[in-house]
C-alpha cells in the first residue's frame, strides 16, 4: 500500500468507529423507547461478532499443513483455562500468548 | 478552615481511582499493540495516531492485517462497521448518563472504548461532582493511557531484541477472553455457536481473503430470522 492508501484505510476505521459510536445519539432520544430490535440485536449480536472475530484471527491456520494448529489449539485452550481459574483477563492474554510465541519459536 | 477545590479539580480526583486498572490493562495491551505494529513494519507514528484517532483497541489490532492486506477501503469501513456495532448499544445506554454534559458530550461519545463505557456506565458518581467533568476525565485518561502505551511500544519495539514471532497471537488471546467472558455472562448460547459456526462455513465456502463479509450477512440474516425462539430461549434458560 502506498502511504496515500494507508491514510484512507485508516480514515475509514476512524470513520465506521465515529459512525458506531454517534449514531444511536442521533437516531434516538432518551425519552423514547429504543425499537425492539434494536434492542434484541443489542442483546444478541456480539456473542456472534466476538465468534467471528475468533475464527477470522485463526483464518490462516492449516489443519493439513505445517504445524497442524496444534500451537493455535493448545494455547487457546490455556487462555480458556487461565481465565476461567483466574478470571483476570491480563494474566489470560499474557499466558496464551507466551505459551504461542514459545510453542512456535522452540518446539514448531 | 474548609479548603475549596474547584469542581473540575474534584472531578479528576474522584474519576481517577476509576482508570488505575485500566491504565494497567491498556499499556500491557497498547504496549504489545505498538511492538506489533513495529514487529510488522510501522514506524512509533502509525500506532499512536491510530490510538489516538481510532481509540478503539480490538480494531487497532485488525487495522494491521488490514493495512498489511490489499487496498480495500469499503471492506476496512463494513469491517470496522461489523466489529464496533456494539458501540451502537453503548450509546443507547448512554443516552441519558450523557445529556446535559454540553461540549464534553462531543468528546464523550468520540472516545467511548468498552473501558469508558464501562466505567461510566456502573461509577457511582458522588453528589458534589460534576458528571461531566467526571465522564471526561474517565474518557480522557483511558485515551491518554492507551496512547502513550500504542507510542511507547512503537519507539521500544525496534530496541527490543526479543524474538516477537507469535506475538500476533494476542488479538487471537484478546477475542477468546471477550468471547468467554460473553458466554459466561449469557444464558442461552445459540448467537455463539451461530457466530463460530457461520463464519467457519463461510471461510471453508469462501477462503480467507473473502470470507468476513458473507459471515457477517449471514450472522445478521439468522439472527433475524431466528430472533421468536431465540428471544423466548433467552428468557427461559
Amino acid at each position: 500500500m502506498t502511504l496515500t492508501q494507508q491514510i484512507l484505510t485508516i480514515a475509514m476505521i476512524v470513520l465506521g468507529t465515529v459512525i458506531t459510536r454517534f449514531l444511536p445519539f442521533f437516531l434516538f432520544s432518551p425519552e423514547k423507547p429504543t425499537p425492539e430490535y434494536i434492542q434484541y440485536l443489542g442483546k444478541f449480536l456480539p456473542s456472534a461478532v466476538f465468534g467471528l472475530l475468533i475464527i477470522y484471527c485463526l483464518k490462516n491456520v492449516s489443519l493439513f499443513a505445517g504445524n497442524h494448529g496444534v500451537p493455535e489449539a493448545v494455547s487457546i485452550l490455556l487462555v480458556i483455562a487461565l481465565h476461567l481459574w483466574k478470571r483476570q483477563m491480563l494474566i489470560s492474554i499474557a499466558g496464551g500468548t507466551i505459551c504461542y510465541m514459545l510453542l512456535v519459536q522452540l518446539v514448531f | 478552615m474548609i479548603k475549596v477545590q474547584s469542581p473540575i479539580r474534584r472531578a479528576f480526583l474522584a474519576a481517577f481511582p476509576h482508570t488505575i486498572p485500566i491504565f494497567a490493562g491498556f499499556w500491557f495491551l497498547g504496549l504489545t499493540y505498538g511492538i506489533y505494529m513495529n514487529a510488522s513494519g510501522f514506524s512509533f507514528w502509525y500506532p499512536m495516531l491510530m490510538g489516538l484517532t481510532i481509540f478503539a483497541g480490538s480494531m487497532e489490532f485488525v487495522a494491521v492485517n488490514l493495512l498489511l492486506g490489499a487496498f480495500n477501503p469499503l471492506q476496512a469501513l463494513t469491517m470496522t462497521l461489523m466489529i464496533n456495532a456494539r458501540h451502537l448499544f453503548y450509546g443507547i445506554s448512554m443516552l441519558d448518563r450523557y445529556k446535559n454534559t454540553g461540549w464534553k458530550k462531543f468528546y464523550l461519545i468520540f472516545g467511548m472504548c468498552d473501558e469508558s463505557f464501562s466505567i461510566n456506565y456502573t461509577a457511582d458518581i458522588p453528589e458534589d461532582v460534576d458528571r461531566g467533568w467526571f465522564m471526561f476525565f474517565v474518557t480522557f485518561l483511558n485515551h491518554c493511557y492507551w496512547v502513550s502505551g500504542a507510542a511507547l511500544g512503537g519507539i521500544f519495539g525496534s530496541l527490543l531484541t526479543l524474538n516477537t514471532n507469535g506475538l500476533d497471537f494476542v488479538m487471537t488471546a484478546m477475542f477468546v477472553v471477550i468471547f468467554l467472558e460473553q458466554w459466561l455472562k449469557e444464558k442461552s448460547h445459540i448467537s455463539a455457536y451461530l457466530g463460530l459456526g457461520l463464519s467457519l462455513l463461510c471461510l471453508l465456502a469462501f477462503g480467507a481473503d473473502q470470507f468476513i463479509i458473507p459471515s457477517m450477512l449471514s450472522i445478521l440474516g439468522t439472527l433475524t430470522l431466528l430472533r421468536n425462539p431465540i428471544e423466548k430461549r433467552g428468557k427461559i434458560l
